[in-house]
């Protein structure tokens, strides 16, 4: 690991004051269980942490029907299992966070930096650089692409998003809010995500003097929720694919669905086919497994992951599933 | 307990202002990491430290270290490099096998990833602090009774989540074993023995409190 | 009745051998307190760090360590590979530095300069029309007429493609050691080895090769613990070297040079790959009358090694097999725990499984039916092991021919598998001491992996005194004690429980011959038990251990233990049958096992509980890499993609199923064999038994480990269950 100045702010001025204007010169520490490493391995190399861990602002969770759930950046993926406003009102949000299978990382990881970590794709982690970039080409497709991305594939990004809790928020209608040198914004979890399509450009859609600071995930009465993860693995490992749902069941039929598959694109994979397959439908295998096709309609898997196809199709059927099964 | 921590804390910001003051260094940017707009930045926080050396006090076991050490350097690191407390092994050093598992305020992390600096102000417990007066723990009792080891180095990491996840869950079934030891791996394959030990030392912990 | 003195006693007179003993060394393990290569700290210690080659395969062309020397903190550096040198696999060393701290030796690496000259290289062979002049015949043979028997209208052919890729040994400790030297010509090296005894003249030849000057006799090699082998730490090895040269320059400074993770994965450890297409043939009573294969693997730059196919039924009558080596530029291969044998257990049983089910057979009555095939000295043993197998696993009740018929996406499916292995005991030593205070001592320049060699040793030398096993010293790990052989191939506790055996015998002897005029008995009148030393048949004539000892005067017992020697303590030759229950999630390719079951013989078992371990931990193994296991190389680029263990996987403890049964076959028959030993064969048969039952369960074989969702998928698709 490179040497590197260290601060450790009170407040949020301080920290966003502590931030570069650019990329690469400093870094914030939140959990560290990506950063540290990244920086073990060379592809992060910044010349300051701003560790924003004794912010106390960055903290916390509160809960009520009115204003749905706050969550602070900083709460860990522990504290959030905990909870047990979360684990009432969001199961999907828990089975999410359940797929984090190390209790060390559920200790250390957090919320805001469980959206904002980078891609494992193995070539950007060998130092490739997010397009997996070799004497002008991507290594991507004639390469060892068996977890790499099956849709939004198209341009020269073929990473997926690792985020486990990214397609339930975005499911939920989640929004994050960002500080920095000019204030706050506040947007939705899903344009938290771009899918780059130039050399250096990053895959989320935030400033490097910006601190995410908090997640804001509305209240709806009904609405049932469930995430699905492809394993290989029990114990600790990166899902294949993944899926959450968010739905209500009315009058016997499915209301406003909302499919987002996860591990499986450059960014959290909103599926309207999906939504469409379910909506005023009446839940049954078929309507999942219906929407778990649509998903996957317009995949363009690689030479390696057609399999991550059938897995996708796979994770949305038995998410709805889940979810409909779950007391309104 | 609360308080006391407050307290530390306090007097640990205190001493670090002290010593960048004491010992003349001027955090400017042009010195330590060339002119980038965030070194010019620092100019404004005295809490700006390193790239070199900072004093820090671990308190590990119930006792306080005092050391100099450059930011970069993990907990795991300074323990077993510059404290010669070696129980805990480096084994991925990237957060993934828990060899290095430790109880920081008695919640385990991976110490490969946690920077010595972080870990200032927080309570850490190694294996060496569960085993105290050379008495073994429970777990480490059953790990032991239970052939819940070979060549022995994923032991001590085990034997840290397994005691973290007994004090949180005292009557566990097989499958939350597994899965709240999700975050450890064995290579000569223990794991027989080790699903046997936590189920024994979980009867042999109830009332029973962890050390340190 | 014991026909020589150093027999092992009779089954009846057993008290401590055979059952089970706490590990000795399992509180300093479980305590944290053990101290491994990689925790030694020594006073001024240096820390190491190599510079490795980005290229899979290129030549040096200019290399400058002198901007590393000039950082501060650095205390030595040097070039391991010079200009002109060609490198074979990426991440080989080509230069080295000693600093005050680890993260000073790694800011000086950053420092060094090279230029390479890139050339070209394959690291991918599983498609063998594509790897041109790396490939090289490793040879064919021919018995009987294997074409005539596939030809015959009566036989039941059936072919099909097997493999498995490379993969490494991924010990948690990596390889390294710390080295000093202790004056001018002596070199201390506290080493991550199988091989505590073969060090020091591995070091010192390679030293004298470098001119610098030391005798094999001044090199001392300690390793008291150690996180793992499997065959990967016979050597030295460069890196070892590389800190004894550092050191030096730095004017005998303690340097530990551990290798880290990713290195370790990239070359310090890696298992052949296999390939083959095989046809194999049946008459239709199920009898196997041919078998023809044509295999492929790498072992990196040298040669693959060449499984032993067809595995364990060498009496095939009609047999043809071609290998071919393919030289690749990844890491080299080395020994991993039972080397070549997992593959070929693979390869042969999975295509005989195909056979018996293409002939409608049970596969478990097919390989009981041919196991005549077999070395005749392991027959009986394997039919009492099928039988046993079968009632473990309930084979009767939930056997069924291939493809389970039950509906719904869940499938499961029975494989059965076995192998062989050797597994006589090393050449090797022990002092025996037996002092007037009572204590006794064993020491040996062995190792103990993990596999319980401490415990064994402490265990023959109590049962042989007549003493708790707490009463007996054992010190191990260490070169200047006796010299013992590499704890590989599964012969250590063979060797160690006969030297320890011998050179107790002979102290007892000496103990005996001192304390027989004080009982007025004649020594050979005497024996030791439950504490004593008494009369045999009359123990109220008897002496406590203490006071027999006491008897010594100022006369300390010294003996040396011997293997071989005299009296068959160890033997050779061993068979397990293994079977794997599996799940297999149609939807999703997921194989998850329900159940394994290992019965396995290893003569004399001394300490039924590591040696159980032993069982355990090979069956988890095989879980490992029959699901997970595959270390991934980019062609373009060269270098392994997953070389740390967040996708190198290793089954987690929530990944290696429902219930392991291990049966250990004792008694008459088997005890009376000897020790043999048991390190490798319990990881041989899982890739095969869990490669049978998923292909059992849904009806298809998945071709190649490990058994991954995508593999599982796209062998549905060609031909699945209904």
């Amino acid at each position: 690991m490179q040497a590197f100045e260290y601060a450790s702010p009170r407040n949020l001025s301080e920290a966003v004051r502590l931030l570069s204007v650019r990329w690469g010169e400093s870094s914030i520490l939140a959990g560290g269980t990506d950063l540290i490493s990244a920086m073990k391995d060379g592809i992060s190399t910044p010349k300051r942490l701003v560790n924003i861990k004794q912010i106390s602002e960055l903290g916390g969770i509160e809960f009520s029907p009115r204003n749905g759930l706050r969550l602070g950046a900083m709460v860990t993926l522990r504290g959030l299992l905990d909870h047990a406003d979360v684990q009432q009102h969001y199961p999907g949000l828990i089975q999410a966070a359940e797929g984090v299978r190390s209790e060390q990382l559920r200790n250390m990881g957090t919320a805001g930096g469980e959206l904002l970590q980078r891609p494992r794709c193995w070539y950007y982690r060998n130092g490739y650089g997010l397009l997996a970039m070799h004497d002008g080409k991507s290594l991507v497709p004639d390469g060892q692409n068996e977890y790499h991305a099956i849709l939004g594939n198209s341009g020269p990004a073929y990473f997926v998003s690792p985020s486990g809790l990214a397609p339930i928020l975005i499911a939920l209608g989640a929004t994050v809010t960002l500080h920095g040198p000019r204030g706050t914004r506040r947007i939705e979890v899903e344009k938290l995500f771009v899918t780059p399509t130039r050399v250096g450009q990053r895959e989320h859609d935030i400033q490097p003097n910006e601190i995410l600071t908090e997640i804001r995930v509305p209240y709806r009465a009904g609405v049932r929720t469930a995430t699905y993860e492809v394993r290989q693995k029990e114990a600790l490992d990166w899902p294949l694919a993944a899926a959450a749902v968010a739905l209500r069941v009315e009058g016997g039929v499915i209301r406003d669905p909302r499919v987002v598959l996860g591990q499986v694109a450059p960014v959290p994979w909103a599926s309207p086919e999906a939504d469409r397959a379910l909506s005023g439908k009446r839940p049954s295998e078929d309507v999942a497994d219906a929407a778990g096709r649509a998903a996957v309609a317009k995949a363009t898997p690689l030479s390696k992951n057609g399999y991550k196809v059938q897995l996708a199709r796979i994770a949305v059927k038995r998410a709805v599933l889940s979810a409909v099964q779950q007391g309104g | 307990m609360r308080k006391k921590r407050e307290k530390k804390e306090a007097a640990l910001a205190l001493s670090r202002r002290d010593f960048l003051k004491g010992a003349g260094v001027t955090v400017s940017g042009g010195l330590l990491v060339g002119s980038s707009a965030a070194a010019a930045e620092a100019a404004v926080s005295e809490n700006v430290v390193g790239p070199g050396p900072v004093p820090i006090t671990l308190r590990i076991n119930g006792e306080n270290h005092r050391l100099s050490l450059e930011p970069r350097i993990t907990l795991l690191d300074a323990l077993r490099d510059h404290l010669n407390i070696t129980g805990s092994k480096k084994v991925c050093d990237r957060a993934t096998c828990g060899a290095c598992t430790m109880l920081m305020d008695k919640k385990p992390v991976y110490a490969c990833t946690v920077l010595a600096i972080e870990a200032e102000g927080h309570d850490i417990t190694t294996i060496e602090g569960l085993a105290k007066d050379g008495q073994l723990s429970p777990v480490m009792e059953a790990f032991w009774k239970n052939d819940a080891q070979q060549c022995g180095f994923c032991t001590p990491g085990f034997v840290m989540a397994c005691t973290a996840f007994l004090m949180k869950n005292s009557d566990p079934t097989l499958e939350e074993i597994e899965k709240g030891l999700g975050g450890n791996l064995c290579r000569c394959g223990t794991y027989a023995g080790i699903r046997r030990a936590a189920l024994e030392a979980a009867k042999a912990m109830k009332g029973a409190q962890i050390h340190g | 009745m014991a026909s020589c003195k150093y027999d092992w006693p009779p089954a009846g007179q057993l008290g401590l051998i055979g059952k089970k003993t706490d590990r000795i060394d399992g509180p300093a393990k479980v305590s944290g307190r053990a101290k491994y290569s990689y925790d030694i700290n020594r006073p001024g210690m240096l820390f190491g760090k190599m510079l490795t080659c980005p290229h899979a395969h290129a030549k040096v062309k200019s290399i400058d360590v002198s901007p590393a020397l000039r950082h501060p903190g650095v205390k030595a550096a040097l070039v391991i590979q010079d200009v002109g040198s060609e490198i074979q696999w990426a991440g080989d060393e080509v230069a080295a530095v000693a600093a005050v701290d680890f993260a000073t030796a790694e800011d000086a690496v950053r420092l060094i300069k090279v230029e390479y000259d890139v050339l070209p290289h394959l690291v991918r062979e599983e498609n063998l029309s594509k790897d041109g002049d790396r490939a090289k015949s490793a040879g064919e043979q021919k018995v009987g007429d294997p074409d005539k028997a596939f030809a015959d209208p009566e036989a039941v052919v059936s072919e099909g493609f097997y493999g498995a890729p490379v993969i490494t040994h991924c010990c948690l400790e990596t390889h390294g050691n710390v080295v000093e030297w202790g004056g001018p010509d002596s070199v201390l090296t506290y080493s991550s080895t199988q091989n505590v005894s073969g060090i020091p003249s591995q070091l010192g030849a390679a030293l004298r090769a470098k001119k610098i000057n030391v005798q094999d006799g001044n090199i001392e090699t300690i390793c008291q613990y150690i996180g793992g082998g499997f065959g990967s730490k016979f050597s030295i090895d460069r890196w070892g070297v590389v800190a004894a040269e550092l050191s030096k320059q730095a004017g005998g400074k303690p340097v530990k040079l551990m290798l880290d993770r990713g290195e370790d994965l990239e070359v310090a450890g890696a298992r052949p790959s296999y390939f083959g297409h095989v046809k194999a043939s049946a008459a239709k009573d199920g009898s196997i009358t041919a078998w023809h294969s044509e295999t492929w693997g790498t072992g990196g730059p040298g040669p693959s090694g060449v499984p032993p196919v067809p595995y364990v039924l060498t009496g095939i009558p009609n047999i043809y097999k071609k290998h071919t080596s393919v030289s690749t530029n990844i890491g080299p291969a080395r020994a991993w725990r039972a080397p070549n044998h997992p593959q070929a257990c693979l390869m042969t049983l999975a295509a005989l499984d195909d056979l018996a089910a293409k002939l409608n057979m049970d596969s478990m009555e097919f390989f009981k039916k041919n196991i005549l095939l077999a070395p005749t000295y392991l027959v009986k043993t394997y039919q009492e092991e099928f039988d046993k197998a079968a009632e473990l696993s309930e084979w009767s009740n939930r056997w069924h021919p291939r493809g389970d018929k039950t509906p719904g996406h869940l499938k499961r499916g029975l494989g059965v598998s076995f192998h062989t292995w050797g597994g006589r005991g090393h050449a090797g030593s022990c002092n025996v001491i037996v002092r007037p205070d009572g204590s006794v001592t064993v020491q040996s320049g062995t190792q103990d992996l993990g596999t319980g060699t401490r415990t064994v040793i402490a265990v023959v030398a109590a049962e042989t005194f007549g003493l708790p096993v707490e009463a007996i010293q054992v010190e191990i790990g260490d070169s200047r004690y006796p010299f013992d052989g590499a704890s590989g191939g599964s012969t250590t506790v063979g060797a160690a429980s006969a030297w320890t055996r011998r050179g107790s015998v002979d102290a007892l002897n000496q103990l005996f011959a001192a304390v027989a005029p004080s009982l007025g008995v004649q020594p050979n009148q005497l024996e030791a038990r439950d504490g004593k030393v008494q009369v045999q048949g009359d123990s109220s004539k008897s002496l406590s251990w203490k006071d027999a000892c006491a008897k010594l005067g100022a006369k300390t017992i010294h003996t040396m233990g011997k293997n071989p020697g005299p009296c068959e303590l160890d033997s050779v030759g061993v068979g397990g049958v293994q079977v794997a229950d599996v799940t297999v999630d149609t939807e999703t390719g997921l194989v998850k096992i329900n159940r394994l079951v290992a019965v396995q013989d290893c003569g004399l078992v001394i300490d039924k509980l590591t040696a159980e371990s032993q069982v355990y931990g090979g069956l988890i193994m095989g879980v490992c890499y029959a699901l997970f296991e595959e270390k991934i190389m980019d062609q373009t680029i060269g270098r392994m993609l997953n070389a740390n263990m967040e996708f190198y996987k290793l089954a987690g403890i929530g990944d290696i199923g429902g219930e392991l049964i291990v049966h250990m076959m004792t008694g008459p028959g088997y005890d009376n064999r000897g020790v043999i030993g048991l390190g490798e064969p319990p990881v041989i048969s899982p890739g095969a038994a869990i490669s049978n039952a998923v292909a059992n369960a849904i009806g298809v074989r998945v071709s190649q480990l490990p058994l991954t969702p995508a593999r599982v998928l796209a062998a549905l698709a060609k031909g699945a269950v209904a």
